[in-house]
């Protein structure tokens, strides 16, 4: 793209699509209920469905960018889930064991047992990956089966309840906005910062791409992968910390359910490839609050639950579809019929693009 | 839209007319009413430089891209496929310049995929292979159609993707620099082919840079130029001086002129050992071997598909680890784990398998360009904006890399100009032993002396080089001493004086083996 536009320029980039269809889910919120974006502060805190929707969907937010990473290299982990409920489940047991269970100094310990915890599953997912050789789909499923057992051995099977005060903070305190988001973003600028303006993200595009000719290039393509699995195992262990935080207990069956298919979600309507390569961290944070808008608006417009997962799909769908080029070109060609001749621009978005999510979506699936 | 309208009615009936055909990318204009017509029962060669657009053109007729303008007919009717799949099912067989198989399905899966011989309904291994075989022997080719594809070297992946298009009954056949990595041999076999299915009345289309191929095979060939029709002319009434100046665009004189200068094995190499092995090798590979390599100087590497070239360069990458034997570099023992302590040392390797091994398609001509560089730093240190522009910006313009946009993405160059960038992401390191496994693959005439050169410049300016092609001559000409290679084993080194027919007569000697092809 030669063009200087800026709007061209924007739509190049990819986030145009899910920037448009996050301003639709939330015109259509605001339009069935007008209080959705009214925002109120009270006791120093900034209230409104807005600032909840960014709190509930911080732990996504979070686990999307690791997976992001992930995904760029062109792996997958399925153990974010498990991961969130080991994480909870060690700090809330220490918590609760610890001398002083209200102190801070046992919410910091606990914290820091539990990410240290972390670390070495994602040393351990990356171990199988990068250095055994075993697919990344595989490689992680076993942390995902086995990973809520753990959290079960640790919490002797029992949801385990903890009122500290600094613990709290992490997923239910405010500082203005709740601290959950403070940390996602705080997040998301470390990343950004740390990939683009050093060669790493280069180095993580190429090693995604073409894995044996970065080999020979001379990148270290093995501690490559390897690393992005411990960051994203560390990203989902601070996320079981805000969500057990957020409710002062530790839930082994349920906490992080299904998260992992979130997270994968956010990293693909933000436009990156299942296939590797390039990555887009802005559309990763987007997908996750396109994601987390969606489910909230499930709740607010009072659709029966049998159906949310449903409806959820559709709209998944819809914004998968709108980045693919094809499928917009064939939608583009079909309404120019009816209206007038056939335009070249709409034959020429038509090339084949190789890269696109959904595309690399269905390849993933139709491969052994 | 230059061609007569009406028929002329000396010829036959074109099976293939293409008219008015123009292709757009972003920011390119790659063919502009571009005319073309393909006769049944003819070779037709597609000439043009690297980017001329000869694989748009091809494309834009089997499907792959939808023309902006222009109409296609064939047998006289108008088509417009929606992808080469339809264009199959219309009788056009293609071989794209990017070998497009499944790597991890074997060869006769790959050769016979969605048409293999069924028994109650389903695929029939056995007939599948035997059939498979049947088509390979038919090429001179005696492999396993057992065998997985990607075990087997680039040249090889070619004929298999050439023995898949032959095996339809196709009206057109196309093949796009099928001959790029393959030995005078297997073009042999190629060729005959060809003829055969010529005589029987199919049209081919064909692109080489190879001239000698070229005239050899060809019956009418069409000219491209920055993707406009020069002209269509019969083989037999087009000189190749001619040739070459409506491919260039201007006169032969000055590219003669630098033909004759370029890539001459420049005076005595000095006798300071970059590199020396003794006994390296790995089991399966290639057998150990003693090899030395002076400062400022090229070694030859030449032997037939599978004798095991590659192979060995691979080894003193580190890219394969050798199981025996010790490298030195500079006197100091270097060992090599891995391409990293290889780098480190001063080697550099371009892969013959640009696609698979050597470009990172989706990032652009800057990042594949400082990739190297880049690793070498190590991820914290990013080479600064400024530094890099100006190495690119250097290299575009020494390897005249086309287009001239460094943030153009490498997988949308033509494949000459993929190669260049391969070329130049290792020379951006300044290595002290550059390997060049096939550095002038599918890279035009003019482009081809430009490397020559350039690596006989290199050589005069301390620079030891490997170079490893299947042109005996370039590899003759340029070398200093050649290492001849046979069967997985180093056979022979010659002198300067080397000529062709030494190596010929070493490579060539009969061996008891007929399958000294199969891996
Ligand atoms: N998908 C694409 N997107 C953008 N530009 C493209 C694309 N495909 C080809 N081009 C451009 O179109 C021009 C013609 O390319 P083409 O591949 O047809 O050249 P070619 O004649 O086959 O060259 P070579 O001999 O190197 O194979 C080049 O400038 C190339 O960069
Ligand atoms: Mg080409």
């Amino acid at each position: 793209m030669t063009s200087t536009r800026p709007l061209d320029r924007f739509r190049a980039s990819g986030l145009l699509w899910p920037l448009v269809a996050l301003l639709v889910l939330l015109a259509a919120n605001a339009v069935v209920r007008p209080s959705f974006l009214a925002l109120r502060i009270q006791d120093g805190h900034l209230y409104g469905s807005l600032v909840d929707i960014l709190k509930n969907g911080a732990p996504t937010m979070l686990i999307a960018l690791g997976m992001c990473l992930v995904i760029a290299t062109r792996g997958i982990d399925l153990s974010v889930g498990a991961v969130v409920a080991i994480s909870g489940a060690v700090t809330c047991s220490y918590i609760a064991g610890a001398g002083d269970p209200t102190g801070a100094g046992a919410a910091f310990a606990g914290m820091g047992i539990a990410l240290a915890l972390c670390a070495v599953l994602g040393l351990w997912n990356g171990f199988l990956v990068a250095v055994v050789g075993i697919q990344p789909i595989i490689a992680t499923l076993v942390l995902m089966t086995a990973g809520r057992g753990i959290a079960m051995l640790i919490t002797d099977g029992q949801i385990i309840t903890v009122r500290n005060p600094a613990y709290r903070t992490v997923g239910a305190g405010f500082l203005l906005l709740p601290v959950s988001i403070l940390i996602a973003v705080a997040v998301f600028a470390l990343v950004a910062l740390v990939t683009r303006r050093t060669a790493l993200g280069l180095l993580i595009e190429s090693v995604g791409i073409n894995p044996e000719a970065s080999r020979l290039a001379g990148l270290r393509a093995r501690t490559i992968r390897w690393t992005v699995y411990v960051f994203a195992a560390i990203c989902a262990g601070v996320a079981g910390l805000m969500i057990s935080s957020n409710v002062s207990a530790a839930d082994a069956n349920n906490a992080g359910l299904w998260i992992e298919m979130d997270a994968i979600l956010a990293v693909v309507i933000g436009g990156t490839s299942l296939a590797g390569g390039r990555y887009s961290l802005t559309g990763t944070m987007l997908g996750a609050l396109i994601i987390q808008t969606l489910t909230t608006t499930v709740y607010s417009m009072g659709i029966a639950p049998e159906i949310t997962l449903v409806f959820k799909a559709v709209v998944v769908i819809a914004v998968c579809l709108l980045q693919a080029p094809k499928a917009r070109a064939v939608l583009l060609r079909r309404t120019r019929r009816r209206h007038t001749p056939p335009d070249p621009d709409a034959e020429a978005a038509g090339r084949p693009s190789t890269h696109t999510p959904t595309s690399a979506m269905v390849e993933k699936v139709a491969q052994p | 839209m230059s061609v007569d309208a009406k028929q002329a009615p000396a010829e036959p009936t074109p099976l293939v007319r293409m008219r008015g055909i123009s292709v757009e990318f972003p920011g390119v204009k790659a063919l502009q009413e571009v005319d073309f017509r393909l006769f049944p029962g003819e070779v037709h060669a597609l000439m043009g430089e690297n980017g001329a657009g000869k694989s748009t053109l091809i494309k834009a007729l089997t499907g792959v891209y939808t023309p902006a303008a222009g109409v296609t007919t064939l047998d006289g009717r108008e088509v417009s496929f929606s992808g080469p799949a339809e264009a199959q099912a219309a009788g056009i067989s293609t071989v794209y310049q990017e070998v497009n198989l499944c790597p991890n399905l074997t060869v006769a899966e790959n050769i016979l995929l969605g048409r293999e011989p069924r028994r109650f309904g389903a695929v029939d291994g056995r007939a599948t292979r035997a059939r498979a075989a049947e088509l390979l022997a038919d090429m001179g080719l005696h492999i396993d159609p057992g065998s997985v594809l990607a075990e087997h070297p680039i040249a090889v992946q070619q004929l298999v993707a050439i023995a898949r298009a032959v095996a339809v009954d196709a009206k057109v056949l196309i093949l796009d620099e099928p001959t790029s990595s393959l030995d005078q041999d297997e073009v042999a076999e190629l060729f005959r082919i060809m003829r055969h299915l010529r005589d029987r009345g199919v049209a081919i289309l064909f692109v080489s840079h190879f001239l000698e191929q070229v005239y050899e095979i060809s019956d009418r060939m069409t000219v491209l130029r920055n993707g406009r029709l020069v002209g269509e002319h019969r083989t037999s009434e087009l000189s190749r001086l001619d040739l070459v100046s409506l491919m260039i665009g201007r006169e032969l004189g000055a590219l003669a002129e630098v033909e004759r200068l370029a890539g001459q094995a420049g005076e005595e190499a000095s006798t300071v050992p970059v590199l020396e092995a003794r006994g390296v090798g790995r089991k399966g590979s290639v057998a150990p071997f003693d090899l030395r390599i002076n400062r400022g100087e090229v070694v030859g590497l030449a032997g037939l598909l599978g004798s095991g070239r590659t192979e060995l360069a691979r080894l003193l990458f580190g890219a394969d680890r050798p199981d025996s034997g010790q490298v030195t570099v500079d006197g100091r023992a270097l060992h090599l784990r891995g391409p990293r302590a290889a780098i480190a040392a001063g080697i550099a390797f371009c892969s013959e398998d640009r696609k698979g091994e050597g470009v990172v398609a989706d990032l652009s001509i800057r990042d594949n360009l400082i990739l190297a560089m880049q690793a070498a730093n190590g991820w914290a240190r990013p080479i600064p904006r400024r530094v890099k522009d100006q190495l690119v910006e250097k290299w575009i313009k020494a390897l005249d890399i086309r287009p001239a946009n460094p943030d153009a993405l490498v997988g949308k160059l033509s494949g000459g100009n993929q190669q260049k960038v391969l070329l130049a992401r290792w020379l951006v390191t300044e290595p002290k032993l550059l390997i060049l496994d096939e550095p002038t693959r599918g890279i035009d005439i003019g482009a081809k002396t430009q490397i020559q050169k350039l690596v006989a410049e290199l050589a005069q300016e301390g620079m030891a080089v490997v170079y490893i092609s299947a042109e005996l001559e370039e590899v003759v000409r340029l070398s200093h001493r050649v290492v001849v290679m046979k069967d997985r084993a180093k056979v022979a080194e010659l002198d300067q004086n080397a000529t062709v027919d030494d190596i010929m007569r070493l490579i060539a000697h009969v061996d008891e083996r007929p399958e000294a092809v199969a891996a």
